[in-house]
């Protein structure tokens, strides 16, 4: 009796420390990610034509997705560390399972069909690949050298390549921005990022010679949409008369008209912007960046707290993906980049990006709520 | 808001990792702001193109009606042809949601006009006066537009204003239906809001009553009710299409997307000859208005494919305007007791089973006691032989040779021949007619089954069992479309036995025959008369009420068609088959004969018909 309340007179300050430490979350990247998600069943339940169904399934993909993010929070990074390659090995390994399978089923594929669910390890590798690449630098001297550069483009080029073979050009985009952050974190010298940059200016020919029709046809479409206004050009116009009745105030919750007219395409999945724009207008706009920049601000603080090269290669590169994520999106619904399927993350319906990007925020947590205990060890 | 300072821990000193930290949050500033100068330019600046933003607001999917099949006849002529026309439709509420929109454009338009006499840097009010004349104008120019629609319509003065001129317009009301589109085209010309045209197809039948029970006809919305338009239904009906339309502030189309075509139904072609048709309608017509008839039915098959080349009734009915309702497909679709006109089947039955041998002669006195009932002759006609006995249609021998078969077979012959069961042509509602039980056959009913009674069946159920005496014993089914040969024939008779009982028929025809109206000049005719006492419920007939009937097959020799013609309740005096249908049956036969270029077959009377002018 009288040791526990002498504890408990002793510890009553950091009560509430010594628990957020035991469940190892992160309280400010915590709330904002709970208000993101609050915000998507708001939005969803507008874009989605206010089918309570539609929530119902978002609800049970977001609770997974922070039981996820808990669980993982709770793995000593050390462990992601340890497995990073093995964890690599097996994305594409998969990722050429699926490829396979795909061919022989004569159709593209991206998922693999393990009964009870269906698991796209394409969305898997979106996470392995910084950790991989993040590994493999910091067994090596920083800044890496030029045989250590091949080998990490090589790898982050097999699996990038693989997707956009299925052809799935928004994940790609993105893996491949995974690896790029971790190069750049890592200290690539500005030579080469400028070179790089170059040769792809040049190559632009090239690459638009290997291009699909239409993977052109989008880029065409995003330089001039009214070239086309009722056919390809269709979604970005709309799109964008969505955004601009929006105003600067929004026409209030509720009020969109083209998700009811069934006007605006994918308007609760990669278009759900349009939505929000329409009905929030500006401010809610504005609103909405300032909060997806808080989190990315408090992933970048969380990597610069990181305690060894690979925690905070891992973290940079986590927080630069899902910045691509969000400026990808947006851009592309606001009509600043061509049309390419990502959604806007943690806030459009569906699709298993809600898992990957919580998974994500759960390795930058444990990053953070681990990095005392390593220290002391 | 948050720390972005670095502390200077130097734990890697080999990697500018606070330096390249800011280099991406510099990268990251510019494009959120390169984001929000974009949404500042689409929400606060730009304005839309107004001709997509009205599209934002009014896009529609109309339907694209699909043309209906056309029915033809056998010669490719038209029977039934959709044609295009327009309905006009008016939405109150819209009209009157665009007449604000309208007295605001005219006022911006007035005081620009203003503002550009004057020349005055700035547009001034309108005062009330100004407005009130702007509004008295609107209302009168939209006032002509309403008389204008009024008087193109043939609606009364005052119908559109009714519509407008309440509480709560109506959203959708026809102003008019399957109108010609030259007058359409004249509504549209008007502009004014609210009022919609609607692209319909309308039915229309040339041959208006002459092929009106069997072709049928569609409702409102080009569904086919009736005959072979409902029997048919799924082959003539196409597949509506549609299409997304982009509309501006005013409800018209400025843009197309997505057009999913209209599939256009398959035409179909009968069996029907529209010559013979005609003909037989005609004289049809003619004859039981002079026998003052309450109806009448006429069917014609072909004799070697069991093809439908003609049915036609009275009275009969415009499809085009379905004045009157009667609808029902009599030949087709009600029966009546045969009467005698089954006896040749008894003689054939007979020969073939050898019950009946061709030399057999019947005893008859002009009555007949089977048990406590009694069978009767119009005449005492003596003794018989098989010709004779057609010819003069002896109720009494034919029940003698009945009562000579058993029960069993003697029923089964009549099941063969197609009574009792629907003849499947494909015509909606299709009569089974009925036959006695063999169980409730006693001698009695045997022999009333011999001449006709206890048994019924449709006009062409008769006609059809008519072909197996026509094409030489084989039975054949009977199509409504066009075909070349017949799949389903069956035999009944033999061939030998057909062609001695159609040698009988002749007879019919002859001078001393029943039916020497009948005849045909140029041709030979087999056929037989009925004259069957109306049925009145449970067993009973009802006395001096007659279906008048005659059943022929032309050429004798060699079978081409097949006719039964039936007149019910001739009241004009006459009552008698050979009378009454007979003569029908000689009109409508040499005409088809000389229309499907028949060779006569019957020289003797060629002079005659050399001296008679067709109509």
């Amino acid at each position: 009796m009288k040791t526990e309340t002498r504890a408990e007179h002793f510890e009553a300050p950091s009560i509430l420390g010594t628990l957020l430490r035991r469940l190892h979350i992160d309280i400010p990247l915590f709330i904002a990610l709970f208000f993101t998600a609050l915000l998507s069943f708001i939005i969803l339940y507008s874009a989605g034509g206010q089918d309570m169904n539609i929530l119902y399934r978002q609800a049970a993909r977001i609770c997974l997705a922070f039981i996820l993010m808990t669980a993982l929070a709770h793995v000593n990074p050390y462990q992601f560390k340890r497995y990073s390659a093995l964890l690599f090995g097996m994305g594409v390994f998969l990722l050429l399972a699926v490829l396979i399978m795909g061919q022989i089923g004569k159709g593209a594929q991206r998922w693999l069909d393990l009964g009870f669910f269906r698991f796209q390890p394409s969305e898997m590798i979106k996470i392995t690949t910084p950790m991989m690449i993040a590994w493999y630098l910091s067994e090596h001297a920083l800044p890496p050298k030029i045989k250590q550069l091949a080998i990490a483009t090589v790898m982050i080029l097999i699996p990038t390549l693989l997707i956009a073979k299925q052809p799935d050009l928004g994940t790609a985009l993105l893996v491949a921005s995974s690896g790029a952050g971790v190069l750049f974190f890592a200290g690539l010298s500005w030579r080469f990022i400028i070179g790089i940059i170059t040769a792809l200016g040049a190559l632009t020919p090239i690459i638009w010679h290997f291009m699909h029709g239409y993977q052109r046809d989008r880029v065409l479409t995003f330089l001039n949409p009214e070239a086309d206004p009722l056919g390809r050009g269709y979604h970005i116009i709309q799109s964008k008369i969505a955004i601009g009745s929006g105003g600067i105030y929004g026409k209030g919750w509720l009020g969109s008209t083209q998700s009811e007219l069934d006007f605006l395409p994918e308007s609760s999945t990669d278009f759900i912007f349009a939505v929000f724009a329409e009905e929030f207008g500006l401010f809610g706009c504005v609103s909405l960046l300032v909060l997806y920049l808080l989190i990315i601000a408090r992933c970048l603080y969380i990597a610069s707290q990181a305690h060894d090269t690979y925690c905070r290669l891992l973290a940079s590169s986590l927080a630069f993906t899902f910045f691509v994520y969000v400026f990808v999106n947006i851009g592309m619904v606001i009509g600043i980049l061509p049309v390419v399927g990502v959604p806007l993350p943690l806030i459009s319906y569906g699709g298993t990006s809600i898992v990957t990007l919580l998974a994500g925020f759960g390795i930058l947590m444990s990053i953070h709520t681990h990095k005392k205990r390593l220290s002391r060890t | 808001m948050i720390d972005f300072r670095l502390k200077k821990a130097g734990r890697e000193p080999t990697t500018d990792f606070t330096g390249r930290r800011r280099v991406l949050v510099a990268f990251m500033m510019f494009c959120m702001v390169a984001l929000v100068a974009r949404a500042v330019y689409l929400q606060a600046i730009h304005e839309c193109d107004p001709k997509f933003e009205n599209a934002y607001q009014h896009i529609d999917v109309v339907p694209i009606m699909a043309s209906r099949g056309m029915i033809k006849d056998r010669n490719g002529a038209p029977l039934a042809v959709s044609t295009p026309v327009h309905s006009i439709i008016i939405n109150a509420r819209e009209v009157k949601k665009d007449d604000d929109a309208r007295i605001k454009q005219m006022e911006k338009d007035y005081r620009k006009h203003k503002k550009e006499e004057l020349h005055l840097d700035k547009a001034m009010k309108l005062t009330e006066a100004e407005k009130l004349q702007i509004y008295a104008e609107y209302q009168k120019e939209k006032a002509y537009k309403v008389q204008q629609i009024e008087r193109l319509l043939d609606l009364p003065i005052g119908k559109v204003s009714a519509l407008l001129d309440v509480e709560k317009p109506r959203q959708f009301a026809y102003l008019a239906r399957r109108i010609d589109p030259a007058i359409g085209e004249q509504i549209r010309g008007l502009k004014l809001a609210g009022i919609f045209i609607e692209p319909e197809y309308k039915r229309f039948y040339p041959a208006k009553e002459v092929a009106a029970h069997l072709l049928g006809f569609t409702d409102a919305k080009d569904v086919g009710q009736e005959g072979v338009e409902a029997g048919y239904e799924k082959v003539l009906q196409g597949i509506s299409g549609s299409k997304r339309v982009i509309r501006d502030g005013q409800g018209h189309v400025v843009a197309v997307t997505d057009t999913k075509e209209a599939v256009k139904g398959k035409d179909i072609e009968l069996s029907i000859d529209g010559r013979i048709q005609y003909l037989a309608y005609r004289e049809l017509e003619r004859a039981v208005n002079e026998h003052k008839a309450k109806s009448g039915v006429l069917v014609i098959l072909d004799a070697k494919t069991g093809e439908l080349l003609a049915a036609t009734n009275q009275p009969s009915f415009n499809p085009n305007t379905k004045a009157k309702s009667n609808y029902r497909n009599r030949a087709i679709n009600d029966v009546f007791e045969p009467g005698s006109t089954v006896k040749p089947f008894v003689v054939a039955a007979g020969l073939d089973s050898g019950y009946v041998k061709p030399n057999d002669m019947f005893v008859t006195n002009g009555a007949y006691s089977i048990g406590r009932r009694t069978v009767k002759d119009v005449h005492n006609y003596g003794t018989m032989d098989l010709t004779k006995v057609i010819k003069k249609s002896s109720n009494i021998a034919v029940s003698q040779m009945a009562l000579r078969m058993p029960p069993k077979y003697f029923r089964g012959v009549y099941h063969n021949l197609g009574f009792g069961e629907s003849a499947a042509s494909g015509f909606p509602g299709e009569a089974e007619g009925s036959l006695i039980d063999h169980r409730r056959l006693n001698d009695f009913a045997r022999a009333t089954l011999s001449f006709g009674y206890g048994v019924s069946s449709s006009a062409l159920q008769l006609a059809r069992a008519y072909t197996a005496l026509a094409d030489d014993g084989i039975l054949h089914s009977v199509s409504l479309l066009k075909r070349d040969e017949d799949i389903d024939a069956k035999r009944v008779f033999s061939a030998k036995t057909a062609k001695s009982v159609r040698a009988m028929m002749e007879q019919v025809v002859t001078k001393d025959g029943t039916a020497y109206e009948a005849r045909v000049d140029g041709y030979t005719v087999a056929g037989k008369t009925g004259t069957v006492k109306k049925s009145g419920g449970r067993g009973g007939y009802i006395a001096k009420k007659y279906f008048s009937v005659f059943a022929g097959i032309a050429p004798a020799k060699d079978p081409r068609l097949v006719m039964v013609v039936m007149i019910d309740e001739p009241s004009a005096g006459q009552y008698y088959g050979g009378l009454v249908s007979a003569p029908v049956f000689s009109k409508v036969m040499s005409g088809a004969l000389r229309i499907l270029d028949v060779a006569p077959d019957q020289i003797d009377t060629m002079p005659i018909l050399l001296t008679q002018q067709f109509q």
